[in-house]
């Protein structure tokens, strides 16, 4: 009975996008259209020192004379970056909110809608989150907890102020500002996102968790995350991300950073459920990323974990440079596409230590009339001694209208290197389907189930928490793409 | 030569100071050299800044010192051939692009087989009409070397196989080359149900740096055969560009094999449309690289009609500072569905400085489809070594006996079986160079 009503409402949410609401709030925006003003204004209304608003006015320089990127395999009109907001903040008293109780109430029940109650989960969940709406941090938990083992998790405009040191040293280091055409807009114009520091040999006691949401229409959403693990530390962070229903579609040029020093390890998961666009393309966020970590330090590891979803357009591809020696990096992702949407995504795994390791595993799947394409780059440096890379891509197909492609580059230049590449591409196969309608088991939920088993893979490397929301998602997204 | 060549030069560069070919009394053909001498000049050579040439720069062709164009007289004892005695005697051969009557020996072919020069059949020699054949195969974007050959060309192979006829002995088509630049043309027209054997060397006469650029176009009837061997072992300083266009009519076959090991730059490009239902392609290659050596095999394989099927393997070992680079790309179109594609490419790298690029690339439009592709590149493997070393086998003969069972099951597998032992051969052959060129 509780699968039966849980069914319903899977089918009422996949009707309408569950989380294409709009929350009422009064916001505050910059005028439309990007210029050095709009960059000089970003920076005024955040505070920022002199160096950084000189960082950003390079980089809007440079992203004036670079070309739009043309070589992934999906098809979009140009964009037009004039004709969106590239600030807009939910307007508050005046210095933003303290704690919990002084975050708008509207604010929080969207968030409740989102199914982050923040509240309840400061006491329950052990989750800490900082949620970022629009353009701006609205609110972190946990905040006090962290701060008592020296971990510093908050907005990056906050950390702007109280930690200059760290955000000059790290900022940009990962991805130059001059890195591709979108990476370098972020760097001009971004606006808020999460700043996460865990020191030296310290383990941290729970999971770190952003939440992102696009909310104003006709606004950009450029966040920018910079984590930094220092010698000998633990941390797992999950991202989340939605926006309400819009005709127009919205960009969404965010910027990871990852930073791993001796022994760390960063555990990165993303759920990406973006609202995809209606069933005929119209609409939809432009989820253009990039996202890369550097595994500085030896023995350092950095594993990505993506359950992708939602978004017209998915332009993603969360890297590992593999410096320090015995480092390993990993990237687990799962990629569904449905209706109209297209996605490109895939990783680089760039070995430039000794023994350096990792490991892809991408499994996607295209239903409807989407287009999908995994793509991948491994590189073994001359130096990259005894370095070892096995990537797995596999690619399911449902119906006969969509697209299911793979572009891996291989560079190999160390003979004590071993790469090992491989893919397959299929379909749901009869049987399996044969075998649980037999057993009174719907054509969608043997679908979803197939699917879910396909993903297996992937799913298990997310946090509890996640795994569960993402079983459902990978059921969900596939609604309407078979009978 | 240290200039970049400017694209509006490129048909004086490279059409080897003579004027460009020109046949008035065939105004289809005008009109298609016309349209790609039009294409060339505005193209130019390809630059890395283009996804198909990603990993090979031509560079080195614009720096091509030429060498001297006559090589002088070379009797028919000296050419190069694969097969056994008594079995080469169907031999074309051409010079510097140009077919060679006097050293090509083409007796007793079976009634409806056409073998020659494109030239001649060009003239009307051999009384068929090649206007609806001739740049009807090639052509498409994206094809700079092609639209060269075809503005240049003026002569080639050419073969053609009346439907039913089939051909057991192998056709040798022997091109060498000296100092200059040469773009053949190839066309080979297989009709239903029709069955040869190809097989092409590539050499030098020691002349000096050259420029190979061949086209090529094969189409292939209904459940017709065509089986295409290709040893390229042009001189250490030539550079060589091979274009192959095929297209596959229900039930055809189109095999295909390649060894390189010479040129300082070579690519072999091959393309294949499998255009209706059952039809199959096998593209396999070896090759084995030395010193600066660069070679770059890059198929496309076009799933265009249910139930078609391709496989390919290509095996590579890499010495000292050469590159090896593979891009193999599936297509598998909307309709094609029941297709059936693998491609697999293994490398192994025997030095520090080599480098291996690889591109398997798969773009899938149908459901209903099994399609994979593989790739590895490494080191031998460790312990099949210390496997042969503790059974009393010298480290470089145990190296050897490893490289050559990596390649060897790639040529075993070869259907013409008459040619593996000297396909095997020339594995050795490359390998004993290595042995004595070696630093202590």
């Amino acid at each position: 009975m509780a699968a039966n009503v849980e069914t319903i409402e899977q089918v009422q949410a996949t009707e309408k996008y569950k989380y294409g609401f709009v929350t009422d709030i009064e916001s505050e925006t910059a005028p439309k259209g990007l210029s050095e003003d709009i960059v000089r204004f970003i920076s005024q209304k955040k505070n920022e020192p002199e160096w950084l608003l000189e960082w950003r006015l390079k980089a809007y320089r440079h992203w004036l004379t670079m070309p739009e990127p043309q070589w992934a395999h999906v098809v979009f009109p140009p964009l037009d970056y004039q004709d969106s907001y590239y600030y807009s903040a939910p307007k508050s008293k005046s210095d933003g909110p303290k704690s919990l109780e002084e975050v708008d109430p509207e604010l929080l029940r969207t968030y409740e809608k989102l199914g982050i109650p923040l509240k309840e989960q400061e006491m329950l969940a052990g989750v800490a989150v900082d949620a970022v709406f629009d353009s701006v941090s609205v609110a972190t938990t946990f905040k006090g907890k962290l701060e008592e083992q020296g971990i510093i998790f908050c907005p990056i405009s906050e950390a702007v102020q109280n930690h200059p040191e760290l955000v000059r040293k790290y900022l940009g280091s990962v991805v130059p500002a001059a890195d591709n055409k979108h990476a370098c807009l972020n760097s001009a114009v971004f606006t808020d996102g999460s700043f996460v520091y865990i020191p030296k040999g310290v383990r941290c006691p729970m999971e770190l968790s952003t939440y992102f949401r696009i909310n104003a229409a006709n606004t950009g959403q450029f966040e920018r995350t910079l984590l930094i693990a220092d010698a000998g530390s633990y941390v797992s962070y999950l991202e989340g991300c939605t926006a309400p229903m819009r005709d127009e579609n919205q960009l969404h040029a965010a910027v990871v950073e990852l930073i791993a020093l001796d022994d760390a390890e960063i555990k990165y998961s993303t759920v990406q459920n973006w609202y995809p666009g209606d069933e005929n393309g119209v609409g939809g966020i432009y989820n253009f990323v990039t996202k890369r970590g550097a595994c500085r330090g030896h023995n350092s590891k950095i594993s990505w974990t993506q359950v992708e979803t939602g978004s017209a357009i998915t332009w993603k591809y969360p890297s590992c440079i593999l410096q320090g020696d015995n480092s390993v990096g990993e990237f687990y992702s799962v990629a569904i596409t449905n209706n109209m949407q297209q996605a490109d995504t895939g990783t680089k795994m760039i070995h430039l230590g000794k023994n350096t390791r990792s490991r892809i595993i991408s499994k996607g799947i295209s239903a409807g009339r989407s287009q999908q394409t995994y793509r991948g780059l491994v590189k073994i440096s001359p130096k990259a001694q005894g370095a070892r890379n096995h990537t797995q891509c596999d690619s399911l197909l449902i119906g006969d209208t969509c697209g299911a492609h793979t572009v891996p580059y291989i560079e190999c230049r160390n003979r004590g290197a071993v790469v090992e590449h491989e893919a397959t591409t299929s379909k749901i196969s009869e049987d399996q389907l044969f075998y649980c309608r037999q057993r009174g088991i719907s054509q969608e939920d043997a679908v979803a189930l197939v699917v879910n088993g396909f993903c297996r893979e992937v799913l298990q490397q997310l946090p509890m928490e996640f795994a569960v929301e993402a079983q459902k998602l990978v059921g969900i997204s596939l609604e309407g793409s078979v009978g | 030569m240290s200039e970049a060549v400017a694209a509006s030069d490129i048909l004086e560069t490279y059409g080897a100071g003579a004027a460009p070919p020109a046949s008035p009394a065939l105004p289809w053909l005008e009109s298609l050299r016309a349209g790609a001498r039009a294409r060339a000049a505005a193209a130019g050579l390809p630059t890395p800044r283009q996804e198909t040439w990603k990993y090979t720069n031509l560079r080195p062709l614009e720096k091509l010192a030429f060498g001297t164009p006559s090589p002088g007289q070379i009797g028919a004892e000296r050419l190069p051939s694969l097969l056994p005695q008594g079995q080469s005697a169907r031999r074309l051969v051409f010079v510097n692009g140009r077919f060679n009557a006097g050293l090509s020996a083409c007796a007793d072919l079976p009634e409806g087989v056409r073998a020659g020069s494109l030239a001649e059949a060009l003239d009307g020699g051999g009384g068929f009409d090649l206007a609806g054949h001739l740049g009807r195969i090639a052509g498409g974007e994206d094809q700079a070397m092609m639209d060269l050959n075809t503005a240049l060309m003026s002569d080639g192979f050419f073969l053609h196989v009346e439907a039913g006829v089939q051909l057991d002995q192998p056709i040798e088509a022997i091109y060498l080359g000296a100092g200059q630049a040469f773009h053949p043309r190839g066309l080979i027209i297989m009709e239903e149900n029709s069955r040869a054997i190809v097989v092409e060397h590539h050499d030098g006469l020691g002349g000096g740096a050259y420029f190979a650029n061949h086209g090529c176009e094969i189409s292939i009837g209904a459940q017709a055969q065509l089986r295409h061997y290709k040893v390229q072992a042009e001189a250490d300083d030539a550079i060589h560009l091979a274009n192959v266009r095929v297209k596959v009519e229900a039930g055809g076959i189109y095999d295909s094999f390649v060894l390189a090991r010479g040129a300082r730059l070579s690519r072999n490009e091959v393309s294949v449309r499998l255009e209706a239902p059952g039809a199959e392609c096998h593209l396999n290659g070896i090759y084995m690289l030395r010193g600066d050596q660069h070679c770059d095999n890059t198929t496309t394989v076009e799933h265009l009609a249910p139930e078609t099927s391709s496989r390919e393997v290509f095996k590579g070992v890499l010495d000292d500072r050469s590159r090896g680079v593979f891009q193999g790309k599936i297509v598998v179109h909307k309709d094609a569905q029941k297709s059936d594609g693998h491609q697999l490419s293994k490398v192994l790298l025997l030095s520090d400085r080599a480098e291996m690029d690889a591109k398997p690339e798969l773009e899938i439009y149908a459901d209903d489809v099994k399609c994979s592709h593989g790739a590895t590149a490494g080191d031998l493997d460790p312990d099949a070594l210390f496997y042969l070393r503790a059974r009393g086998i010298p480290e470089a003969s145990a190296r050897h006996m490893l490289i050559e069972a990596f390649l060897a099951d790639t040529i075993n597998n070869l259907a013409a079986e008459g040619l593996c032992p000297a396909l095997m051969a020339s594995v050795g052959h490359w390998l004993s160079d290595a042995a004595t060129g070696e630093a202590p």
